[in-house]
């Protein structure tokens, strides 16, 4: 054991967070340490005092802080003698506490200046730790370099037989002999015979148990101890002999727990010797990056998130104010107006620049899929490659988090039902391997990523027999291509003819939109019979904010996403129709779109339920289709900060998230991809009530 | 496709020196300050190896190897733990538990690296 | 969307469960109490924004320094109708199992410190709330507080469980 070969900039680096946490550490440790002479006996506050001794110790040890490292021993065996109540935490114990913390915070002080304490610091309190310990003096003893393993100089080759029969338990604890053997031949020539004896019949054969045996022949100059160290994980699963049958052919033969023991203590009981200069030296070049200044910090994310939301609340504010201050027509003072598009612009750009702190590249999302391609390949036995474009395009980290399980179930979906399995392929003139392409890129506010296979695309008949039979759409439904495509986003859908054991069951492409609508974004297929099937992912490059335009129904306001906004309108009599069924549309430019209440989705009292007198706001869905939400009128467009209502509740249907508005109230944002949805239900049940039988759908 | 590694331990020190080693040597690496974050991670990523402190807030090491190894995806999955110099009696719990293996604290970088290439080679 | 994990919590209440301490509080006629450890805030009832499609005990959301935080009718949730909620009523907030929740009750009478040992169980009679509400008695001179499972009143306020039942 030696003090760690780091870089010396990675040495300072960590020493450097080392002295942050000892700050955060020790701080808690007198808190709690306050709470136990006040409350006395509290074991979740021992507990957490011995966590920061032990922390600080640890870390101590790392940097060769020796005295830090024995003192910290001692106080440490003290406070766990009396969580594990082998000692009683009385008046005498306690004041050895609050003098051992203080001691243990100079220590930590002297470290941090770079200082050696004096041989004598804080002896009279280490001395009565170690007489609370009854007189356990040996735990606290500096552990001297003498008491390493006798290495013997063994410099010239001899020769082991090694006998390995490891338990029928071996893997129960992940353990690997293959990657044991492979160590042994590191270590010299090796030639192997595997024991087969205890091989069961195939019928009593358990897959997780281990039978076979191995007796090796090692050519080395590597020391017993050496070869046992080999072995140090597994000692205590197997049966193991180590004999040195050319040197020394008459010795016993060295069975494996004592010596194993032996070195197990030695190597505990190692302490690291006192920063030895030669230690730190350059010797492993590999760890010694970049010497330059540095050129990244570390922050807190909390801090970072605090950040955003400042700033957050800062675009809301400075939004407010020039609300304000252009409804008060002023706007014949050049100065105020040129001051306050200067602060618009300044705010901008400072929430840009906040927003750049958390961005980060796909790749890190992305770089998992090679192997997931791979391990599903491999699993049905396709041959797939997968081809990455765009992975340093850059998204918020929060996104790229929630990125991660639509992706992998896009792509697994893609190998397991996408591609076609090779002879199909070939039959059908492809190649027999298939390409799966994932794809980023940045599209305005958005990041647009593509997963597309060049396998056999939809099968419409299938995907509509599927839906009938499971009353999704009814028989005698006429559905265009692409609307039989979106089939495979409803709920409890799965396209697969069989349930495999790849892409599993229950989770269906309904939760990848659900997940992608989540982040505020859209999914979209696109299919070609023969050629392939391609999904494109929309997703907001961030979830802090939202370009948002306020509207007023009844008492209550909501924001609608700017970005799906066409335009907004009052219609006249003449545009609305009542189609049969209760429904209602509104013709614009000779296109009849449907129309929806806000207020009857919502339930919102005292609404204008006239559209004529109200306003309709024409917003465009992800799927391309367009859609009337009629509400009192408009308040005006603004950037909103987005803020969560599932931390402290759950989903709320139609509404996406909320946002805080300049005079404090919550107002929420309205998940417009729900709102047919919803509508629909509204409408059923209010015709249910109002009907006997609602005939068609 | 580098192996994925996830190291669990309260102290940031320890996962800096941890993960700052095994990212050096070309691993992805994970991290959770304790038990409870951990099983969080295991739930929606599969890692090739877990190293874990012992002495933990929320859930300690040695109750983190018990619930790994109970079952779900990573029940075989090797884990280390990583243990100070006084602690046999805990190399011995862990074990107990489940782990595969354990890491004296402190470790010098290529000790880690071995051990690591010992239960996860490449 | 990872459910939170159950947190093994050694807590603070094993040693020091003898005395513990409750904020008492009216709704109506009764008085109630909940574990002071759970208590994060207590503050005047302002205007709710009401959430679309949710129980009548769900009052909407308050903005509580930045925090959105649901608001719940306390006399509602024991199905005894809805409070006229004026500048006077009082909204606790609490915290269960890591979200904030804020409750309207009446006003809030006192701190109560209650040896563990002198907390009764709920007796099983007839009464207007449901009983799994309740986690015990604690007596206090001639009258008595009851103490409420704040886990229990608030397990199940999905929204989705409201809208699928409709």
């Amino acid at each position: 054991m030696s003090t760690p070969s780091f870089g010396s900039d990675e040495l300072a680096q960590f020493r450097r967070t080392f002295f942050e946490e000892c700050t955060e550490l020790l701080a808690d440790l007198e808190e709690r340490l306050g709470a136990l002479v006040a409350y006395s006996s509290d074991i979740e506050g021992l507990n957490a005092i011995f966590r920061a001794v032990h922390s600080v110790k640890a870390g101590a040890g790392a940097f060769g802080y020796t005295v830090l490292v024995g003192f910290a021993h001692r106080f440490e065996a003290l406070l766990d003698r009396l969580r594990d109540g082998k000692a009683e935490l009385d008046e005498r114990t306690l004041t050895a506490l609050v003098a051992a913390a203080d001691v243990f915070s100079a220590l930590v002080d002297l470290a941090r200046q770079g200082e050696t304490p004096a041989d004598d610091f804080g002896a009279d309190v280490a001395e009565e730790l170690s007489a609370l310990l009854d007189g356990e003096t040996r735990l606290a003893a500096a552990p001297s370099a003498a008491t390493c393993v006798p290495t013997q100089a063994a410099s010239e080759d001899r020769t082991y037989r090694i006998v390995f029969r490891p338990n029928a338990e071996l893997f129960r604890h992940a353990n690997e002999p293959l990657y044991l053997i492979r160590e042994l031949k590191t270590l010299g020539s090796l030639a192997i015979d595997c024991d087969l004896a205890r091989l069961p019949p195939f019928e009593a054969f358990s897959p997780e148990d281990s039978y076979l045996g191995w007796t090796m022949t090692l050519r080395s100059s590597s020391s017993p101890a050496d070869i046992a160290e080999v072995f140090e994980f597994v000692d205590d699963e197997c049966e193991l002999v180590i004999e040195d049958i050319a040197t020394a052919p008459t010795e016993p033969e060295v069975t494996a727990p004592p010596p194993l023991q032996e070195v197990a203590k030695a190597e505990a009981t190692d302490a690291p010797s006192e920063g030895k200069p030669s230690e730190i030296k350059t010797s492993d070049t590999k760890t010694t990056g970049k010497t330059g200044s540095i050129s990244s910090i570390r922050v807190d994310l909390y801090r970072v998130d605090r950040l955003v939301n400042m700033v957050g609340e800062l675009v809301i504010a400075q939004a407010m104010l020039a609300q304000q201050f252009i409804e008060s027509r002023k706007q014949d003072d050049p100065g105020a107006l040129q001051g306050f598009e200067h602060l618009a612009g300044l705010t901008r750009e400072l929430q840009e620049c906040v927003m750049a702190i958390r961005m980060q590249p796909v790749k890190s999302v992305f770089s998992r899929m090679p192997r997931l391609v791979r391990d599903v390949g491999h699993k049905t036995g396709k041959d797939v490659r997968l081809e990455m474009s765009g992975e340093q395009t850059e998204v918020d980290k929060t996104v790229i988090e929630e990125l991660a399980d639509p992706l992998t179930h896009m792509i697994r979906n893609a190998v397991d039902h996408g591609i076609e399995d090779a002879a199909t392929r070939l039959a059908a003139g492809k190649p027999a391997g298939g390409v799966i392409r994932l794809s980023a890129q940045h599209a305005g506010s958005n990041i647009l990523i593509h997963v597309e296979d060049d396998g056999a695309g939809l099968d419409r008949d299938r995907l509509l027999a599927k839906a009938i039979d499971k009353g999704i759409v009814p028989a005698s439904a006429k559905l265009s291509a692409e609307e039989i495509d979106e089939l495979i986003f409803s709920p409890g859908f799965s396209t697969a003819a069989a349930v495999t054991d790849v892409s599993g069951r229950g989770v269906g492409m309904d939760v990848v939109r659900r997940n992608v609508q989540a982040l505020g974004g859209r999914v979209q297929v696109m299919s070609t019979p023969g050629k392939g099937t391609r999904f494109t992912l929309v997703i907001p490059l961030t979830l802090a904010v939202l370009d948002g335009m306020v509207v007023a129904v009844g008492w209550e306001k909501y924001i609608l996403p700017l970005t799906s906004i066409v335009e907004s309108f009052r219609p006249g009599r003449g545009q609305i129709r009542v189609v049969p069924g209760g429904g209602e549309v509104v013709s614009i430019r000779g296109e009849f779109v449907r129309l929806i209440h806000l207020a009857r989705v919502f339930g919102v009292s005292e609404a204008v339920a006239d559209p004529c007198q109200g306003l309709v706001v024409l917003i465009e869905l992800a799927n391309g289709s367009k859609l009337g939400v009629v509400v009192d009128e408009l308040i005006g467009q603004q950037q909103v900060v987005i803020k969560s209502l599932q931390d402290n509740y759950d989903p709320v249907p139609g509404i996406s998230g909320a946002t805080i508005l300049g005079n404090g109230r919550v107002a929420l944002i309205v998940d417009i991809e729900e709102l047919t949805r919803l509508y629909d239900r509204s409408v059923r049940i209010a015709e249910a009530t109002r009907l006997p039988v609602a005939a068609n759908a | 496709m580098p192996r994925k590694i996830l190291t669990v331990d309260d102290s940031r020190t320890m996962r800096d020196m941890v993960s700052y080693t095994l990212r050096g040597a070309g691993f992805e690496v994970l991290e959770a300050e304790d038990g409870v974050k951990a099983l969080g991670v295991l739930a929606n990523t599969r890692v090739d190896l877990i190293i874990t402190d012992i002495n933990m807030p929320n859930m300690d090491g040695v109750t983190l190897v018990k619930r790994v190894r109970a079952g779900g995806s990573h029940a075989s999955t090797p884990i280390l733990i990583l243990t100070t110099e006084s602690g046999d009696d805990r190399k011995a719990s862990g074990k107990a538990a489940g782990a595969t293996g354990w890491i004296v604290k402190p470790f010098a970088p290529e000790k880690l690296l071995s051990v690591v290439n010992k239960v996860c080679p490449a | 969307m990872a459910e939170p994990q159950d947190i093994p919590n050694s807590g603070p209440d094993a040693a020091a469960a003898q005395a513990r301490q409750f904020i008492s509080f009216r709704v109506g006629d009764d008085e109630f109490a909940i574990d002071i450890m759970a208590v994060r805030e207590i503050k005047g009832w302002t205007e709710t924004t009401v959430l679309p499609n949710q129980q009548d005990y769900m009052l909407g959301v308050l903005n509580l320094r930045g925090t959105i935080v649901p608001i719940f009718d306390l006399r509602c949730r024991f199905g005894l109708g809805l409070t006229t909620a004026t500048r006077s009523h009082v909204v606790i907030i609490v915290a269960i199992g890591g979200r904030l929740l804020g409750m309207l009750v009446d006003a809030v009478s006192d701190i109560l410190t209650v040896n563990a040992a002198d907390i009764r169980p709920v007796p099983d009679v007839d009464q207007p709330i449901d009983n799994a509400f309740l986690a015990g008695i604690i007596p206090v001179g001639d009258s008595m507080v009851v103490l409420l499972s704040l886990e229990n009143l608030f397990a199940n306020h999905g929204p989705a469980n409201a809208a699928i039942a409709a």
